[in-house]
């Protein structure tokens, strides 16, 4: 479904992002990319729908190359693939509505989406979505009104209402509160699954990986260090293998915690 | 207990920095040939022409100014129209963050600048020598005045907005045109207004004097009277011109608060 081949990002003031990535995520996995501050996890992220561009190898979506896709091509492979980021990122200045069809664009001739346009199957779509996360009945309230959790929510619409085949996730719960923080991952969990949309989402705590994902990847300096399958893995196992992503030992009581 | 002893802050440099100031406003006026007894005659004067425009000012000349001001509000607001509609495209070119091209910024920020610099009276001169005297000479300046001042404020407002959501949009599969109508534009809407009705307040007080270079208005009205030594009629103009001015600042600024 996504496949890195010898990928590497150096970005214009020298930084050596990534180097030498070779991944390849099968259909409806939850992969959580795990690595520290720095390591290069959104650059490997943004690598997969060409928010940035690889400085060499290339990346593939179902066996199109993101890397050399431009205009129309890249705009195709951009709306099959949705995106949430730890800012939300939504249009705080629209209605909830506008920011779930605005997931609807690329769909759409570009005359009648200036004109806030949308079929009605596209407002169904949006009203689905919307439902989806449970917050249908904040879809004419301004977006600014929302909590973080329910920007994140709205912002999770958006991407369903994409119809997409993947989901990206920069640190989707890095600025929620821990609560929020399980729904919003109990959410992307759901779609992951019912709808079989493959998930790749950054995270800083391990025990979410633990806890949502079906593989694990660890980043290190720009490197692929670590890649596991969580059914073939004892939790005490994944623990010990972190010093491998962290450089040190990480201990029970520097996660989240989950009992 | 012990007395924490800190380090006295260095004043130094603030005090140089006061009497340098200091210097230069002694300095500038002695330059200028500014002179206490001078002002004090001239202001001698000043209070007698005062007394024979405001006491008191000719009201019954109320009527004949009317339809000038009238004209000068309309100059105002077609000059600003005219000028922020054409800003807002332009704004968007000129800002960095939308068309990633050097070679486009920099020759429109520098043709931007110049619009901006000149003084709305200084193109209104321009114009009547073109277009000859009338209205139609005072709203190309207040255009190009207008034009000038919106679009550098909003090319900066557009390049001070939050990408992320710009990125978002991206990322969903959004073009250039769809970015602006769903990223840009949400954020920087209300200033651009507000920068609108800002350009409208100073047109307002431009336009008043554009008619003294012949570009239609109160203006006009005022230089004449001005020359025919007509005082009172004078004081008149300058009361109702204070009284609109006036007004229309209250209610535009008002506006700009809500907005942003
Ligand atoms: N636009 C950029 N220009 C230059 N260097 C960058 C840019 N973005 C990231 N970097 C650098 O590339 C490296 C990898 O950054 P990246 O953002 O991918 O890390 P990350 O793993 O997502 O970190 P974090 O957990 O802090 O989000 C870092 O050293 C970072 O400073
Ligand atoms: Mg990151």
């Amino acid at each position: 479904m996504i496949e890195f081949k010898n990928v590497s990002k150096t970005y214009d003031n020298g930084v050596k992002a990534l180097e030498n990535i070779n991944l390849t995520i099968n259909e409806g996995e939850f992969v959580a990319i795990i690595g520290l501050s720095g390591a290069g996890k959104s650059t490997l992220l943004r690598l997969i729908n060409k928010l940035i561009e690889s400085t060499g190898g290339e990346v593939f979506f179902d066996g199109i190359s993101v890397t050399k896709a431009t205009g129309r091509d890249l705009i195709s492979i951009r709306r099959q693939i949705g995106m949430i980021f730890q800012g939300f990122n939504i249009v705080k200045r629209m209605s909830v509505l506008s920011n779930v069809l605005s997931g609807r664009v690329a769909y759409n001739p570009t005359w009648k989406t200036i004109l806030g346009l949308f079929p009605e199957e596209d407002k169904q779509i949006a009203y689905r979505a919307l439902k989806r996360v449970d917050i249908l009945e904040k879809v004419h309230n301004r977006a600014s009104d929302l909590s973080g959790g329910q920007q994140q929510r709205v912002a999770i619409a958006r991407a369903l209402a994409q119809e997409p085949k993947i989901m990206l996730a920069d640190e989707p719960v890095a600025s929620l509160d821990p609560i929020t923080t399980v729904q919003v991952m109990d959410y992307l969990k759901k779609i992951n699954v019912e709808d079989g949309i493959t998930t790749v989402s950054n995270l800083h705590h391990v025990d979410l990986a633990l806890k949502y994902a079906t593989r694990v990847v660890g980043i290190k300096e720009g490197k692929v260090v670590y890649d596991v399958q969580m059914v073939d893995i004892k939790k005490e196992k994944f623990y010990e293998d972190l010093e491998i992503v962290y450089g040190r030992p990480v201990h029970h009581d520097e996660v989240l915690g989950d009992k | 207990m012990d007395k924490i002893s800190v380090s006295k802050p260095k004043k130094f440099k603030r005090n140089l920095i006061i009497l340098t100031v200091l210097f230069l406003i002694v300095a500038s006026a002695w330059f200028a040939g500014f002179n206490v007894i001078e002002v004090m005659i001239n202001l001698n004067k000043g209070s007698r022409l005062l007394g024979r425009m405001f006491f008191p000012p000719d009201l019954s000349y109320l009527p004949n100014i009317v339809d000038p001001m009238v004209e000068t509000v309309r100059m105002a607001i077609v000059g600003t129209f005219i000028g922020a509609t054409l800003a807002l495209p332009v704004a968007v070119l000129a800002a960095n963050n939308f068309i990633k091209s050097k070679f486009l910024h920099g020759p429109l920020r520098i043709i931007l600048n110049i619009f901006r610099t000149i003084p709305a009276l200084v193109l209104a001169s321009l114009f009547v020598a073109v277009f000859g005297t009338g209205p139609f000479s005072g709203v190309v300046a207040l255009s190009i005045f207008t034009f000038g001042l919106v679009s550098k404020l909003t090319y900066e407002t557009i390049e001070a907005i939050d990408y992320g959501q710009v990125e978002a949009l991206m990322s969903l599969g959004a073009n250039k045109m769809n970015i602006l109508r769903y990223a840009i534009m949400p954020q920087i809407l209300p200033q651009y207004m507000s920068y609108t009705l800002y350009g409208f307040e100073v047109n307002i007080r431009a336009a008043a004097v554009l008619g003294y270079v012949g570009a239609g208005g109160i203006g006009q009205t005022f230089e004449f009277n001005l020359a025919w030594r007509n005082f009172d009629r004078v004081g008149t103009i300058i009361i109702f011109s204070f009284f609109i001015v006036l007004i229309i600042d209250l209610i535009s600024s008002s506006i700009r608060k809500r907005l942003v």
